[in-house]
C-alpha cells in the first residue's frame, strides 16, 4: 500500500520532476502552519475520540463486555454493523484459539485486520497513459470540486505533471466559477462549460485541449448527484462513454469522493457509482473533523475499492496519500 | 425517503402482526431485528440502545402480550416511540412581531446550506412573505455567486458584498437593508465550518450576537453517520440552534441522523429538503413521518398539499364530469396539470397509504415526470374534436398526433386505450365500486416497463 506521493502516483515511463508551482502559502496566506503538525492534529482528533471509547485496559481483559465495547466503538466510527461483526468475530476467534495472545498483540492484530481491509484492490493512481484521464464523481456536497483543485496542485508539485481541468459540473449554480478559482490557485489550465451545457461536450473539449497542448493529465470535475437519480447516473455513464470514444479507452482512474461523515449510505453510493462508471478508488474527505470515516473500511472490504487519497483540511496542500496502517491505528487508538 | 429503514421495520413488524399470540421471545427477536435496522440506518448507537429498551419494556410490560391483537399493539408502540424520537408533534418557525424575522443557517461544509437557504426563501415566498437572503459565505469559492443565482430564482432579494468583507459585517449590513426595505424575512447563509474549528465557531456566535436571529437552523445532511450527534452537540453549544433542516433526504439514505439529532440535543427537525429543485422543501411532521416509515402513508400532508396547490372549483368541476361520464381528454389534461403543480410525481405518490410498494415498482419502471411531458404533448397535438371524442382517432390521425408530439403511433394508441380504461374505472367509482388506489394510478399513468 503506497503511503507517499511518489509511491501513490504510477507515472509509467514519465520522469518525475520537481514541479514548478505556486507555493501553497501564496495561495492560502493564512494557512502557513506546518503540514505535519496539522496532520498530527487532525488525526489526533479521531484518535482522541475513539481512544476514549477503547481504553487501554479493554485489551487486557478481553471478556464478553470488552468485545461488545470494541464492536460499539467500531459501529460508532461508521464501520457498519456487518463489517464490524466480521472483524471483531475474526479477532475473537484468533484470541480464543490462542493464535493471538495478550492485550498488546490483540490490539496490533486488530490494526492489522482493519488495515488489510482498507488496502483491498490496486492502491496506486494510474497516470501512465498520455493524457491520463481522471474522472471524479460523487454525491452532492462531499467535496469533489475542492478535491479536484487540490489534486491538480499536488500532481504538478509532486511529479511536475501538467494538468488540464475540465469543469463538467454544469448543473450547480457557480460550480464552474468555484473550480475556476481552484485552477488559478493551482496555476493550471481549465476548460469551462456554461451552466446547463452538456457535460460530455465539455469533457470532449478538455481532452482535445489537453492533447493540443500536450498536457499530462485531464482532471474531470462532475456535478454532484444522488446515486438514486437514474437519469443523472445515466448522464454520468454517458460522460464515460464520451471519454471511451474520444481516446479509445476508459478513464485511467475514476475516483469517488466520499465525505468522512457519511454513514452506511456510503456503501450504496460506492456500489451504484461503481456499477455506472467502474470506480477505481475513494477520496475520503473532511477527515479533519471528528468523523472517523469508518465507512471507507466497509467500502474497501465489501466492494474492493481502496481509499487512495484523504482530505484533511481546507488548504490546497491538505490532500495526501492514504496510509491504511496509520488510519487503522487512529481508529483503534494506538 | 427513509425507504430502506421503513422496509426493514415493515418486514419485521408484519411478521409480528401476522401472529395471533406473542411470547417474550418473539418480541426479543423482533427487537434484535429493529436494533440492526436502526444501526444500518445510521441511528446513533446510544439512541438505538435506548429506543430498543424502551419499546421492549412497553411491549412486554404493559399487558400488550395478553391483549387481543398483540402484534398490532407492538406496531402501535413502535410507531409512538418513533414519533417521540423524532420530536413529538413538531414545531414551527418563530416569526418576529416586528419584521424582519431573521433566520440564521449554519452547518458543516457540503451539508447543503446555500441550497437550503434558497429553498426556504422560495417556501416563504409561497406564503406571500417578502424574503431577503444574505450571502455571508465568503469562504468557499463562488458561494456568493451560487446564492445570488439561486436567490434570484427563488424570488428573494439578494444581499451580497463579495468575499472581501467580514461575514459579520455583511450580515449586519444585510439586516439594515432588509429593515429599510421592509422585508418580512431575512435568511442569512453562512460558510460551512467544522464544529471543532474554534475561530469559525466564534465567528458564527458573533453573527448571532449582532443579528439576533429569531431562528437558528442547523443544516444536517441526511446521509451523515454516527458523527451527526457530535456535530449537533457542538453547534448547539456555540449557537444554541433552534431546529434542524435535514437535507438530501431524496436519496436512499435511511435518515437515521435525523432520528438521533432530536434525541440527543432536544432540537426538533423543522424542514426536510428532498431534491434539487427549489420547491422541494417540506415541513417536517414527526408523527406523520413515523407513520410513513411504518408504511401507513401520510394522508394529512397530501391533503394539505392538495389544498395549497389545487384549484378547488376546477377540481369540483372535474369530479362532476367524472361522475356523469363526461370526462374528456381535455379534462384529463387539466387534471394532469393540477397533479403536477403539487411537485414531482414520486414525492406526491409517496404520501398515499399503501403506495410504498407500488412506488418502488413505479421507480423501477422509470416512471418520471418526462413521461407526463409526453402525455401532455400528445393531448396538445389533438384537435378539440379528438380530445372530446378520442374514438375518432384512427390511422392517419394517430400518425399526425405522433408526429406533432414527437412520439410514435404506439404511444398514441396506448394513450387512447388507457383513457378508455380510465373512463370505465370512473364509471365504476361513480357507481360505488372502488378499485384499489394502486391499480387506479397504474392505469392512469400507463406505467411502462423497460
Amino acid at each position: 500500500m503506497p503511503t507517499t506521493w511518489a509511491e501513490l502516483l504510477d507515472l509509467g515511463d514519465r520522469e518525475p520532476v520537481a514541479g514548478d508551482v505556486a507555493p501553497a502559502a501564496a495561495a492560502e496566506p493564512k494557512e502557513r502552519r506546518g503540514i505535519f503538525r496539522r496532520l498530527r492534529e487532525s488525526l489526533a482528533t479521531s484518535r482522541e475520540a475513539l481512544g476514549a471509547e477503547l481504553s487501554s485496559s479493554l485489551f487486557e481483559t478481553l471478556d464478553t463486555e470488552a468485545w461488545e465495547q470494541l464492536e460499539e466503538a467500531l459501529i460508532m466510527a461508521d464501520v457498519g454493523a456487518r463489517t464490524t461483526a466480521e472483524v471483531v468475530g475474526r479477532l475473537e476467534a484468533e484470541v480464543e484459539s490462542g493464535r493471538v495472545e495478550g492485550g498488546e498483540a490483540a490490539r496490533a492484530r486488530l490494526v492489522e485486520l482493519l488495515a488489510d481491509l482498507a488496502s483491498s484492490g490496486r492502491g496506486t493512481i494510474d497516470l501512465r497513459p498520455s493524457p491520463a484521464v481522471v474522472l471524479v464523481v460523487g454525491v452532492n456536497g462531499t467535496g469533489k470540486t475542492t478535491s479536484v483543485g487540490k489534486l491538480a496542485w499536488h500532481l504538478q508539485k509532486e511529479a511536475g505533471l501538467s494538468v488540464m481541468l475540465a469543469a463538467a459540473d454544469t448543473y450547480r449554480a457557480a460550480a464552474v466559477e468555484q473550480l475556476g478559482t481552484w485552477a488559478e490557485r493551482a496555476g493550471c489550465e481549465i476548460v469551462k462549460a456554461e451552466t446547463g451545457q452538456d457535460a460530455g461536450a465539455v469533457v470532449f473539449d478538455a481532452i482535445s485541449a489537453a492533447e493540443a497542448r500536450g498536457s499530462d493529465v485531464v482532471l474531470i470535475d462532475t456535478a454532484g448527484r444522488l446515486h438514486t437519480r437514474n437519469d443523472l447516473m445515466e448522464e454520468l455513464a454517458k460522460v464515460r462513454r464520451v471519454i471511451d470514444k474520444r481516446i479509445g479507452r476508459g478513464p485511467a482512474e475514476t475516483l469517488i469522493v466520499v465525505d468522512a461523515t457519511t454513514g452506511q449510505n456510503g456503501l450504496r453510493q460506492a456500489k451504484v457509482f461503481s456499477d455506472a462508471v467502474e470506480v477505481t478508488g475513494v477520496v475520503l474527505t473532511k477527515l479533519d473533523g471528528t468523523a472517523k470515516g469508518g465507512i471507507a473500511l466497509a467500502i474497501a472490504g465489501e466492494l474492493g475499492i481502496p481509499v487512495k487519497l484523504i482530505g484533511v483540511g481546507e488548504g490546497i496542500e491538505d490532500l495526501r496519500p492514504f496510509d491504511a496502517r496509520e488510519f487503522s491505528a487512529a481508529l483503534v487508538g494506538e | 425517503m427513509f425507504d430502506q429503514l421503513s422496509e426493514r421495520l415493515q418486514g419485521t413488524l408484519s411478521d409480528l402482526r401476522s401472529r395471533g399470540k406473542l411470547t417474550e421471545a418473539d418480541v426479543d427477536k423482533a427487537m434484535r431485528e429493529i436494533r440492526l435496522a436502526l444501526l444500518e440506518a445510521d441511528v446513533n448507537f446510544k439512541v438505538t440502545k435506548k429506543f430498543v429498551a424502551d419499546v421492549r419494556e412497553q411491549a412486554i410490560g404493559s399487558g400488550v402480550l395478553e391483549s387481543l391483537d398483540p402484534g398490532q399493539m407492538v406496531v402501535k408502540v413502535v410507531n409512538e416511540q418513533l414519533a417521540e424520537l423524532m420530536g413529538g408533534s413538531g414545531r414551527e418557525l418563530v416569526f418576529a412581531s416586528k419584521a424582519p424575522t431573521v433566520i440564521l443557517m449554519a452547518g458543516l461544509q457540503g451539508s447543503g446550506k446555500t441550497t437550503a437557504t434558497a429553498k426556504l426563501a422560495k417556501h416563504l415566498r409561497g406564503e406571500d412573505k417578502a424574503v431577503g437572503v444574505a450571502a455571508c459565505d465568503t469562504q468557499r469559492p463562488a458561494a456568493v455567486e451560487q446564492l445570488t443565482k439561486l436567490g434570484e430564482q427563488a424570488g428573494a432579494t439578494v444581499y451580497a458584498q463579495g468575499t472581501d468583507r467580514d461575514p459579520v459585517d455583511i450580515a449586519e449590513w444585510a439586516l439594515g437593508q432588509a429593515r429599510a426595505e421592509g422585508l418580512d424575512v431575512l435568511i442569512i447563509d453562512t460558510a460551512g465550518r467544522l464544529h471543532i474549528d474554534q475561530e469559525l465557531m466564534d465567528q458564527l456566535a458573533e453573527i448571532k450576537k449582532r443579528t439576533k436571529p429569531h431562528d437558528v437552523l442547523l443544516v444536517v445532511d441526511a446521509m451523515t453517520g454516527q458523527d451527526a450527534v457530535n456535530v449537533a452537540e457542538q453547534f448547539a453549544e456555540a449557537t444554541e440552534f433552534d431546529g434542524v433542516l435535514m437535507s438530501k433526504l431524496d436519496g436512499d439514505a435511511r435518515g437515521g441522523a435525523a432520528l438521533s439529532v432530536k434525541a440527543v440535543t432536544g432540537k426538533p427537525i423543522l424542514y426536510v429538503s428532498t431534491g434539487e429543485k427549489l420547491e422541494q422543501l417540506e415541513r417536517f411532521h414527526p408523527d406523520r413521518m413515523a407513520q410513513r416509515i411504518l408504511g401507513m402513508g401520510d394522508v394529512l400532508s397530501l391533503i394539505e398539499k392538495a389544498e395549497k396547490d389545487l384549484d378547488t372549483s376546477e377540481a369540483e368541476e372535474l369530479e362532476r364530469k367524472m361522475r356523469q361520464d363526461q370526462f374528456t381528454l381535455d379534462d384529463f389534461l387539466k387534471q394532469l396539470k393540477q397533479v403536477r403543480k403539487m411537485g414531482p410525481l414520486t414525492s406526491v405518490l409517496g404520501m398515499v397509504p399503501g403506495m410504498g410498494k407500488a412506488m418502488k415498482e413505479l421507480r423501477n419502471a422509470d416512471l418520471d415526470d418526462r413521461e407526463l411531458d409526453r402525455l401532455e404533448a400528445m393531448i396538445l397535438s389533438m384537435t378539440p374534436e379528438e380530445r372530446a371524442n378520442p374514438d375518432v382517432i384512427r390511422g392517419s390521425r394517430r400518425r399526425r398526433i405522433a408526429a406533432g408530439s414527437g412520439t410514435n403511433v404506439q404511444a398514441v394508441k396506448q394513450l387512447t386505450k388507457q383513457f378508455d380504461q380510465m373512463r370505465k374505472m370512473m364509471k365504476m367509482m361513480a357507481s360505488g365500486k372502488m378499485p384499489s388506489p394502486e391499480s387506479m394510478i397504474r392505469g392512469q399513468l400507463g406505467t411502462r416497463r423497460r
